[in-house]
């Protein structure tokens, strides 16, 4: 590989560059959050139509219609809608940010091919966006649960918290998923079907409870469901958001370990890809 | 370090040609693995040193590797083998509003932009409003840029990359944008850049601006460089060295180089092709001063009475430098039917070194309906000769005469 030093190597400059490019993704994140909603009657508001239309889907068709009985979490709340609230929320920031790391390449290809700046800032950027709407939509479900005559006020650092993890985890896989979508197209395509492989995988519409129900009688078949069941680390993000804002409760070790770890992981796996393969983004997009 | 702004060496770019792109996995699987490619490789081995506060140009065919060596530079491209050291900070203009969020308002994009290009959001406030001024856009700064024309787009784009106030600009074929004051206010800038002590580095096509504006160019083709050296030397042999490479081109068709223009007409009289003469023989390379002839073959199938021919001759950038008729001479062509040629003989060829597009037509005796218009139908090179003229278009022919005034001390 050849080299291209652009003679940044004192710590001033270095500080500098950091400096400059951070409010280069302030303003990428501005454009996300000015442009998406531009033009639109509703604007701001559809960031939370969207989540509040599925949720009412949701509450219908499982709650109302399936009947799936949510635990009794914290402070007597015994609420499909919260239960499934304290899940699908952090789910969909998941899910939007991976879809928007995959497209962030592909949709700014211009601007990759024109200008050189540090193109991770693209999947940032789109991450960063999210987390906004993603708090604001949190806000909104810690203002239900006070109605509902919960107190969620003492947890809201710890899931402040696992917030930043989920999002550390998701843009590590964003960012891996970003440049294999310019190399295969196909990518896209693929990382769609697993989304919706893995939201059923992961205990967003149903308690977690009910996963060992359904498993057969033969002990080593269970022993094999469950670990493919907990293998998938979304299963441990969801719960440990349900801990803290439905339970009220630490939780457990095993899986603030998971969670630590596998953020770490993925994002440390994403950068080392994504610096692996963008040197060549230019010409292949 | 202190004079070298820019510095490659041993710089080699590959691209891959894909014959069929493996962008699905479908594909890769099909084929075990990676997709079959071809490498080429745009750019082998060029070293190259900037020195700081020059205006340094690129010039070369295309496909000559300029482009992509610029866009190695910019740090836009990462060269496969070699190094680039760039000493300053780079502002590149490879295209104007690049980045441009179309939903959002000028202003937004101008902060948008400018932080892409590397300025912080201080330096954007107390340059805003000269960026606004500089587009001329003071009135449209709050509407979404998809409303604006597309040359108040480039404007604004332009205005924000020159105002970024880059130590080292890169600048690919963009500076013909907006309209004459525009332009003017362009030159203004970049003259400004050069007083200030600033590094440009330059591609372009457009060889008269290049031989005014370098101090030094380099020369690329097929990859490899050339030479560097001064822009008139340089330029020359690149114009005189483009005509060897054409004739090899051109195996099948020695007369010249017939380009790919636009043809239009009813058809009763056809041009079939132009010729260059140069004492009596085909060329498309003149010497400045040469004596030629523009030889036109016509056609005509059934008798048409007093057709009316013209030629045009337009520099790469697009001038029109002339555009004799046999109407303006009062040339009577009588009646023609079948084949032949029309000459129009020029005793001292007056056109500076460069290249040339020659489009020819033929019009009924009104010069309203037009029989066939044949557009840039050939190209030709004109290479130093005498008069030395070199800059502008065309040389006044003109001998300079010193003389002291009576009454002044000698």
């Amino acid at each position: 590989m050849g080299r291209v030093s652009h003679a940044q190597e004192d710590v001033i400059s270095q500080f500098r560059m950091a400096l400059a490019n951070r409010e280069l993704l302030g303003n990428l994140v501005l454009r996300e959050l000015r442009g998406k909603y531009k033009g639109t009657a509703l604007g701001w508001f559809w960031s939370l139509l969207n989540p509040l239309a599925a949720t009412l889907i949701f509450s219908v068709v499982f709650g109302a219609i399936l009947r799936v009985n949510p635990t009794v979490g914290a402070d007597g709340i015994h609420n499909y809608t919260l239960f499934l609230l304290c899940a699908l929320l952090p789910w969909n920031y998941f899910s939007g940010v991976v879809n928007a790391g995959m497209a962030a390449m592909l949709d700014n290809a211009n601007l990759i091919k024109k200008t050189a700046f540090p193109r991770q800032l693209l999947v940032f950027s789109a991450s960063v966006s999210l987390f906004v709407t993603f708090c604001i939509e949190m806000l909104v479900l810690a203002v239900a649960f006070l109605l509902f005559g919960a107190d969620p006020l003492l947890w809201v650092v710890p899931t402040l918290v696992l917030m930043v993890l989920l999002a550390l985890f998701a843009t590590g896989l964003a960012l891996m998923l970003s440049v294999a979508n310019v190399y295969f197209r196909d990518s896209a395509h693929f990382v769609a079907i697993g989304l919706q492989v893995l939201f059923y995988a992961t205990p967003v519409i149903y308690p977690i409870t009910l996963v060992s129900h359904v498993s057969p009688d033969s002990l080593v078949a269970r022993l094999h469901i469950d670990s493919l069941y907990y293998a998938n680390p979304l299963v441990h993000y969801v719960e440990a958001f349900r801990d803290l804002l439905y339970d009220h409760q630490i939780p457990s070790l095993t899986t603030v370990l998971v969670v630590v770890l596998t953020a770490a992981s993925s994002l440390w796996l994403g950068w080392t890809v994504f610096t692996r393969y963008s040197g060549r983004l230019a010409e292949e997009l | 370090m202190g004079d070298i702004a820019v510095e490659a060496s041993g710089v080699s770019k590959r691209f891959r040609l894909y014959h069929e792109r493996n962008q699905s996995l479908k594909a890769a699987f099909m084929r075990g693995g990676r997709a079959k490619f071809d490498e080429f490789w745009a750019l082998q081995d060029v070293d190259l040193q900037i020195p700081v506060g020059k205006t340094f140009g690129l010039i070369g065919h295309n496909g000559s590797g300029k482009s992509t060596l610029l866009k190695c530079l910019a740090g836009i491209l990462v060269p496969d083998r070699g190094s680039i050291d760039v000493h300053g900070r780079v502002s590149a203009l490879l295209e104007l509003g690049a980045g441009f969020h179309p939903e959002l308002s000028g202003r937004d994009n101008v902060y948008l932009n400018g932080s892409i290009l590397g300025m912080s959001k201080k330096q954007i406030d107390r340059q805003f409003d000269e960026i606004v001024d500089f587009a001329g856009l003071e009135t449209f700064i709050d509407t979404p840029v998809k409303n604006y024309s597309s040359g108040m787009y480039v404007r604004l784009g332009f205005s924000v990359a020159i105002n970024v106030d880059p130590e080292i600009l890169m600048v690919d074929e963009v500076l013909a944008v907006g309209d004459e004051s525009f332009q003017r206010k362009c030159m203004e800038k970049f003259a400004d850049f050069r007083a200030q002590g600033r590094t440009v580095v330059i591609v372009s096509h457009a060889l008269s601006t290049m031989r005014t504006m370098c101090d030094e160019v380099a020369w690329l083709d097929h990859g490899h460089l050339k030479g560097v050296g001064h822009p008139r030397d340089l330029v020359d042999e690149y114009v005189g060295g483009s005509h060897e490479d054409r004739v090899v081109d051109d195996g099948a068709d020695p007369v010249g180089q017939p380009t790919r223009g636009a043809r239009w007409g009813s058809g009763e009289v056809t041009i079939s092709s132009v010729e260059l003469l140069d004492a009596g023989l085909p060329t498309s390379h003149v010497p400045t001063g040469a004596e030629v002839t523009f030889r036109i073959h016509w056609k005509a199938d059934r008798p048409v009475r007093e057709p009316v021919f013209g030629i045009a001759v337009h520099t790469l950038d697009g001038v029109h430098v002339t555009g004799p008729n046999t109407r303006d001479v009062d040339l009577a062509t009588g009646t023609l039917e079948g084949a032949g040629h029309l000459d129009l003989r020029v005793p001292q060829l007056m056109l500076t070194p460069g290249t040339y597009e020659l489009t020819a037509a033929v019009f009924d005796h009104s010069v309203v309906h037009t029989f066939d218009h044949r557009d840039k139908l050939f190209r030709f090179d004109v290479a130093p000769g005498r008069p030395r003229d070199q800059y502008g278009v065309i040389s006044l022919g003109g001998s300079w005469e010193l003389a002291s005034d009576a009454g002044s001390s000698t």
